[in-house]
C-alpha cells in the first residue's frame, strides 16, 4: 500500500509510531499529483515548497512529542479560503493575481495544528456551479470516469481526494456544493451547521448560506476534520459561540432506536433507478442496525430551488460588487475613466455564470421588483426552515439522496443554466434552512459512477449525523472502493 | 415576457457590467426562463409569514472597542493595480 491511499487516522497511526515521516508521506502525496493531475486537473495551485517545509515542521513536533491527529497529514484547500503569500483565485480571471495578506480562520486552525499544505483546488467560479466547469483554469474531470463532472462547486476538493491527491480537503457549501460533489466522487463529504465553522477569510457567495465542510476518504477523518476546524471566532461574527463536541466519541457504531424520516418529496417518480435502488439498500442496511423508519412530508421543497436562487444571487450581486478593479485583482489596463474601468474590469473579469447570478440578483433587489422575488424568497424560506423544525419533532435524522443522479457529462448542461440549477433540489433545502448534512458513498450504478447517500440531522446535530453515517460506512464496503486512475 | 432587453441593460448598469450585445441578448432569454420558473412562488400564500434573513436566529455581536494590530499600509497596497506613495491609484473620476 503507498502511502497516499492511507486516510488522515491511517497516516497519524504510522507518524505517531514513527514508522514514517511527514516528509515521506508529503513526498508520497506530491508524486501522486504528478502522476494523475494532467488527467483530473483537480489543482489551480500546488504548493510543494509549502509541503516540504510544512512536512518538515511537523516532524520536528512529531519529535518532540507535540503532536495533533493533524501534525503532518498533506491536506489541501478549495481555492476560496485565503492563505497568506499563496494565489488565491477563487476560480475567478478578476482575482487571478491575488495573493492574500491573511489566511482564513478555517486554514489558520488547520495550521496551528501541523498539517502540510499540497495546494490550492479547483471549484466553481466563485463557487457558483454544479459541476466545476465555470472555473477560469479550466474543468476538473471526475476521477471515476474523466468524461464525466466531478460535481461543484467544490470539485476539486472532492476528485482530488478520489484520485488520491491530498489526505483530505476543505470545501465550502452554498447549496451543495460540498455534499454533490463528494456523492458524485465517492467521498464523504460534510455541510456543518450555519455558524458552526468561521467563514473569516472566505470568499463570500451567498453570506446567509455559505458554511465550510470537510470532504475526506471516510466518515472518521470527516470528524477529525470539523472538530479542527469547528468553533466560535470572534473574527465572524456569525459563528456561533457553543461549545464543539469530540466529534470522534460520537462514532459508537450505534444506531439502535434512531427514528429516521423519508420525506416523500424526496423519493419522486423519475429519481434515477440506480440512486433509488441505493437509497432501498441503505433503508435495509440501517433497518438491520436497528434504526426505525418513519415516511414524512417536507412539503414545500419543490419551492426551494426558486428560493434559493433568488436569495443567494441577491446576496452575490452585493457581495461580488466589491471587485471593481480599485484596490486588488484584475483591471482593464485601458480604461477611460473611473466608471469605464468598472464596467469594463467587471465584464472581462468575470465569467458567464457569475455575471448571469449578478444580474438576477441585482433585478430582484432593484426598485420595484424587491417586494415581489427577494421578499416573497425570504418568506417562502421561513416555510421551508418550518418544515424541518416540525420534521425533526418526530424524527433523530433525514435521509434522502443527495442528487437526482450520478455524475453527468462534461457539457451536458452547461448551455442551460435552469436544468443546471435543478440538478440541486436535495441539498439546496438543508442550507435554506441553515441545518447541518452529510454525503456518504452508497453504491455505484452500471457504468461504475458513485451514489451518495444524504443523512441531515438537526441544527447543531453534527453529533448524531456522524454517527448514523459512520454506522453506515462501517457495515457497508462501498467507501473501500477506490478509482482507477 | 418577463424581462425585456431594455431591463437587462438598466440591471447591468446597475451592476456596473459592461455587457456585450451577444451577453444581454443570451441574458435576456436566460434571465426570462429562470424569472418564469420563479414565479411558482406566488403558488404560496405568504402573508401573515415573517421573513427569514438569517438562517440562525442572531443579535447584534457586541465586542469590547480595543486596539488590536492592523495590516499595514504596504501590506494593503501589495495587490493594488495601481497606486501612488501610500494610496490606491484610479482614472480620472471628472473629464
Amino acid at each position: 500500500m503507498e502511502l497516499y491511499e492511507l486516510t488522515i487516522h491511517e497516516l497519524h497511526e504510522k507518524l505517531k509510531k514513527r514508522e514514517v515521516s511527514s516528509v515521506e508521506a508529503t513526498k508520497s502525496l506530491l508524486a501522486r499529483i504528478d502522476a494523475v493531475e494532467e488527467k483530473v486537473k483537480a489543482f489551480i495551485t500546488v504548493t510543494p515548497e509549502e509541503a516540504l517545509k510544512n512536512a518538515e515542521a511537523a516532524d520536528k513536533r512529531i519529535a518532540a512529542g507535540e503532536m495533533d491527529l493533524l501534525t503532518g497529514i498533506p491536506i489541501a484547500l478549495k481555492d476560496i479560503f485565503l492563505t497568506e503569500g499563496i494565489l488565491t483565485t477563487c476560480a475567478s480571471r478578476i482575482l487571478s493575481n491575488f495573493i492574500p495578506p491573511y489566511d482564513a480562520t478555517a486554514a489558520a486552525r488547520l495550521k496551528e495544528r501541523g498539517m502540510v499544505l499540497l495546494g490550492k483546488l479547483n471549484q466553481d467560479e466563485f463557487a457558483m456551479g454544479s459541476s466545476t466547469e465555470t472555473s477560469w483554469f479550466g474543468k476538473t474531470r471526475n476521477p471515476w470516469n474523466l468524461e464525466c463532472i466531478p460535481g461543484g462547486s467544490s470539485g476539486g476538493s472532492a476528485a482530488a481526494v478520489a484520485a488520491q491527491q491530498a489526505v483530505a480537503t476543505l470545501g465550502t457549501d452554498t447549496g451543495g456544493s460540498i455534499r454533490q460533489p463528494a456523492a458524485h466522487c465517492g467521498c464523504v463529504g460534510l455541510k456543518p451547521t450555519y455558524g458552526r465553522v468561521s467563514r473569516y477569510g472566505v470568499i463570500a457567495f451567498a453570506s446567509s448560506l455559505d458554511q465550510v465542510g470537510p470532504i475526506t476518504r471516510d466518515v472518521t477523518d470527516c470528524a477529525i476534520m470539523l472538530g479542527a476546524v469547528a468553533g466560535h471566532d470572534p473574527k465572524d461574527s456569525t459563528s456561533v459561540d457553543t461549545p464543539v463536541p469530540d466529534y470522534l466519541k460520537a462514532l459508537t457504531g450505534e444506531v439502535r432506536g434512531l427514528r429516521i424520516g423519508l420525506p416523500r418529496e424526496y423519493f419522486i417518480e423519475g429519481l434515477d433507478p440506480d440512486v433509488k435502488k441505493a437509497m432501498d439498500d441503505a433503508i435495509a442496511t440501517f433497518r438491520g442496525l436497528g434504526a426505525g423508519f418513519v415516511e414524512m412530508s417536507l412539503p414545500h421543497t419543490e419551492h426551494a430551488i426558486a428560493v434559493y436562487y433568488l436569495i443567494a444571487t441577491a446576496e452575490a450581486s452585493s457581495n461580488l460588487a466589491r471587485y471593481d478593479g480599485v484596490r486588488f485583482g484584475y483591471r482593464n489596463p485601458d480604461a477611460r475613466g473611473l466608471l469605464d474601468m468598472y464596467m469594463v474590469s467587471r465584464d472581462e473579469g468575470f465569467g458567464a455564470e457569475v455575471k448571469r447570478r449578478i444580474m438576477l440578483g441585482t433585478y430582484a433587489l432593484s426598485s420595484g421588483y424587491y417586494d415581489a422575488y427577494y421578499l416573497k424568497a425570504q418568506k417562502v424560506r421561513t416555510l421551508i426552515t418550518r418544515d424541518f423544525i416540525d420534521a425533526f419533532e418526530s424524527v433523530d435524522l433525514i435521509l434522502t439522496p443527495v442528487a437526482p443522479t450520478p455524475a453527468f457529462r462534461i457539457g451536458e448542461k452547461e448551455n442551460d443554466p435552469l436544468q443546471m440549477y435543478l440538478s440541486d433540489i436535495f441539498t439546496i433545502p438543508v442550507n435554506l434552512a441553515g441545518t447541518c448534512g452529510v454525503s456518504v458513498p452508497a453504491g455505484f450504478n452500471g457504468d461504475g459512477l458513485p451514489i451518495g447517500l444524504q443523512l441531515i440531522g438537526r441544527p447543531f446535530g453534527e453529533e448524531t449525523v456522524l454517527r448514523a453515517a459512520h454506522a453506515f460506512e462501517q457495515a457497508t464496503e462501498w467507501h473501500k472502493r477506490k478509482a482507477a486512475i | 415576457m418577463k424581462i425585456t432587453r431594455e431591463q437587462v441593460e438598466h440591471v447591468a448598469r446597475l451592476a456596473r457590467l459592461e455587457l456585450s450585445d451577444a451577453e444581454k441578448e443570451l441574458f435576456t432569454g436566460q434571465l426570462d426562463g429562470i424569472l418564469a420558473y420563479v414565479d411558482k412562488l406566488n403558488e404560496l400564500d405568504t402573508s401573515g409569514i415573517v421573513p427569514t434573513a438569517h438562517a440562525v436566529p442572531m443579535e447584534n455581536a457586541f465586542r469590547e472597542d480595543v486596539v488590536t494590530a492592523s495590516l499595514g499600509v504596504e501590506r494593503a497596497l501589495a495587490n493594488a493595480p495601481d497606486r501612488s506613495e501610500s494610496f490606491f491609484r484610479v482614472p480620472k473620476v471628472i473629464e
